[in-house]
C-alpha cells in the first residue's frame, strides 16, 4: 500500500526561520529521505512555494480563477497531481481540462514546487 | 516541539497579529508593546511547560490582554484574572477569540498596524526604524546598528515617530475600500524601503543590514497572504525576491561591487527566482500593471537569461517604456536607453541621453552611461570627458574603478 504522508505547519511559523534554520530540517529530513529511498521505499518528495504563489481553480460550468490557496474546509484534500507546465496559463488551462472531466464541485489548488524528487517507490 | 528555536520563530510569526489586535483593543501603541511583551514572557514561561497552543497569536492576544487589564486592577485594588496557567488548555478561550479575529478584522489590524508605522506623515528613515521594531520586533540595538548610530538616537528617532503618529490619530474604525487600498500602498513603499536599506548595504555592513531583506520579505509575503488578488503586491514581492537571490553574486571577494554583466549566475538563489517568476505569472494574469510590477518584469527578464548575451534587451526596453509612461523619470528613461543600445545600437540610445543632460548632470551614471554610448559611436574624445566627470561623481571605489577601466580601454 503507498501512503501519502501530507505535510501540514504554519506558516508563520515557518516563514520566520532563518535560512540557516531552514537549511537544518532540510537536511535533517533529508537523512529520513535517505533511509527510505535505500530501503526502496520513498516516492515523490515535493515541497511547495509558499501559500502566497497558489492560484486556485473553482470547479464548475465556467471554472472561476481566484488568487491565493484553497481556503475552504467544507471539502476536505482528496488527490493530486504533479504536472509540469510552462506558465501559470498552461496549469490553469491543465486544471480546468481536470474540472471538465470530474464533473463534481470542488476545486484545484494549483502549487508551484520549490524541491522535487522523483522517487522510485512503486515504480 | 517546544524548543527555543520554535517558540522565537512561533512569537515573530504571531507578532503582527497579536500585536496589531492589541492595538486595536487598547488604542495606544505604547499600552499594545508593553501588553504584547508581557505576553510574550509568559508564553516563554508557559510553553515550554505547557506545550505550544494551537494559535499562538490567539494565546499572546488572550493573555496580552488578560495582562493589561490584571494590571489595571490590581492598581484599583480588585480581584486578580485567573493566572495563564490555568488556560493551558486554550481550546474552550481561544476558540471564540480565534474566531473573531478570523477574516476582515485580522486583515485589518495588521494593515493598521503596519500603515501606523509607515504613515506617510513620518520621513521616511522613520518610517524604517518604526516599521522595524513595532512589526518586525527588531531590538532597538539591533536597529541602531543597522543604521550606524547610537542606540540613544534611535531611541530618540523611534520616540519621536511614535509621538508624530499619535498625532496624526489613525481612525481604528474598519476602514472603506479607498482608505484600504490607500494604506496598501504605503506599507508596500516602506517595505521597499527597508529592502533597499540591506539591497544597498557593501559587505562591510551586509551583517548588520542583511537581514532587512529578509525581513521586508517576510512581511511582503505577509501582506500578501492578507491581499492575495493585489498584483502591485505580487509585483513588489517578486521584485524583492529575484533582487535578493542575486545577493551572493553581487560583490566579489574583496567586497567589490560586481555588475549584473559580469555576476556569477550559478550563484544566484533558484528557489528565491521560481517564486519570484511564480508571482510575476499571477500578477500578469490581471491585466493590471503597476511600477511595482514592471521592475519585477525586467528583474525577471534578467533572471531567465542563462548567461548576460542572453538577455532580451528588446524585453526590457518595452518594459522601461511601459515604466516611463506610469511613472515618468529622467532615471528610467537614462536606464531605457542603456536597453535600447542593446537591443538597437549606441545611436537611438545617445538620442534619448543627450535631453536628459539637465535633469541629470549630477547623477554618475548618466555620464557614465553617455561616456559608453560615445565610446562605441568612436567619439573618443568627447567619451573621455563623460566619463571623467563620471569619475568625479563616484560614490564608491568600485563605481570610480570600473569607469577607469573604461578611460583606459580608450586608449592614449
Amino acid at each position: 500500500m503507498l501512503y501519502a504522508v501530507l505535510c501540514y505547519d504554519s506558516e508563520d511559523v515557518v516563514g520566520a526561520w532563518t535560512k540557516e534554520q531552514d537549511d537544518a530540517v532540510m537536511v535533517s529530513l533529508g537523512e529520513v529521505q535517505e533511509r527510505l529511498a535505500a530501503q526502496g521505499r520513498l516516492g515523490p518528495v515535493a515541497r511547495l512555494l509558499p501559500t502566497t504563489a497558489a492560484t486556485t481553480v473553482r470547479k464548475g460550468r465556467e471554472p472561476l480563477v481566484l488568487d491565493g490557496p484553497f481556503a475552504e474546509t467544507k471539502e476536505q484534500l482528496l488527490g493530486f497531481y504533479v504536472v509540469d507546465c510552462d506558465s501559470l496559463e498552461q496549469a490553469v488551462e491543465t486544471a480546468k481540462d481536470l474540472a471538465r472531466a470530474s464533473g463534481s464541485a470542488g476545486a484545484f489548488e494549483l502549487r508551484p514546487l520549490r524541491y522535487y524528487k522523483a522517487g522510485s517507490a512503486g515504480a | 516541539m517546544t524548543d527555543p528555536a520554535w517558540i522565537h520563530a512561533a512569537l515573530t510569526g504571531a507578532r503582527p497579529q497579536a500585536l496589531g489586535a492589541l492595538l486595536r483593543y487598547f488604542r495606544d501603541l505604547d499600552t499594545a508593546e508593553e501588553a504584547y511583551q508581557d505576553a510574550c514572557l509568559r508564553a516563554l514561561k508557559s510553553w515550554p511547560v505547557n506545550g505550544p497552543p494551537r494559535d499562538p497569536a490567539a494565546w499572546l492576544i488572550l493573555v496580552g490582554r488578560n495582562a493589561a487589564l490584571d494590571g489595571v486592577r490590581r492598581r484599583s485594588r480588585q480581584t486578580a484574572l485567573p493566572d495563564e496557567t490555568a488556560l493551558s488548555d486554550l481550546e474552550d478561550a481561544e476558540a471564540p477569540l480565534a474566531e473573531r479575529l478570523d477574516g476582515s478584522q485580522y486583515r485589518d489590524d495588521v494593515l493598521r498596524l503596519m500603515f501606523v508605522c509607515c504613515h506617510p506623515d513620518l520621513p521616511a528613515t522613520q518610517q524604517i526604524a518604526l516599521a522595524l521594531r513595532i512589526v518586525s520586533g527588531l531590538s532597538v540595538k539591533q536597529i541602531a546598528r543597522a543604521f550606524l548610530v547610537g542606540e540613544a538616537a534611535m531611541e530618540q528617532r523611534i520616540t519621536r515617530a511614535k509621538a508624530r503618529v499619535a498625532a496624526a490619530g489613525v481612525p481604528f474604525e474598519t476602514p472603506g475600500a479607498v482608505e484600504r487600498a490607500e494604506r496598501v500602498g504605503a506599507v508596500a513603499a516602506t517595505l521597499y524601503l527597508v529592502f533597499n536599506e540591506g539591497y544597498g548595504a557593501d559587505p562591510a555592513a551586509a551583517e548588520a543590514r542583511g537581514p532587512l531583506c529578509e525581513e521586508a520579505i517576510r512581511l511582503a509575503r505577509l501582506l500578501l497572504r492578507l491581499f492575495p488578488a493585489e498584483p502591485e503586491i505580487m509585483g513588489l514581492t517578486a521584485l524583492m525576491l529575484i533582487q535578493h537571490a542575486r545577493r551572493a553574486a553581487r560583490f566579489d571577494a574583496d567586497g567589490q561591487t560586481v555588475l549584473l554583466e559580469d555576476q556569477d549566475r550559478t550563484l544566484w538563489d533558484p528557489k528565491l527566482i521560481a517564486e519570484g517568476l511564480a508571482l510575476i505569472d499571477k500578477a500578469v494574469r490581471h491585466r493590471r500593471p503597476g511600477p511595482y510590477q514592471l521592475q519585477a518584469a525586467i528583474a525577471a527578464t534578467h533572471a531567465r537569461a542563462p548567461r548576460f548575451e542572453d538577455t532580451d534587451w528588446a524585453g526590457i526596453e518595452r518594459l522601461y517604456a511601459a515604466l516611463e509612461r506610469l511613472q515618468p523619470s529622467p532615471v528610467v528613461t537614462l536606464n531605457r536607453a542603456a536597453a535600447l543600445s542593446k537591443a538597437e545600437g549606441a545611436e537611438p540610445a545617445l538620442a534619448l541621453v543627450e535631453p536628459l543632460e539637465k535633469a541629470l548632470s549630477g547623477y554618475f551614471y548618466f555620464h557614465g552611461v553617455r561616456g559608453a554610448l560615445l565610446k562605441q559611436l568612436g567619439r573618443r574624445a568627447e567619451a573621455r570627458q563623460a566619463f571623467n566627470r563620471a569619475v568625479a561623481l563616484a560614490g564608491t571605489a568600485a563605481e570610480a574603478a570600473h569607469i577607469r577601466a573604461e578611460i583606459d580601454r580608450l586608449g592614449a
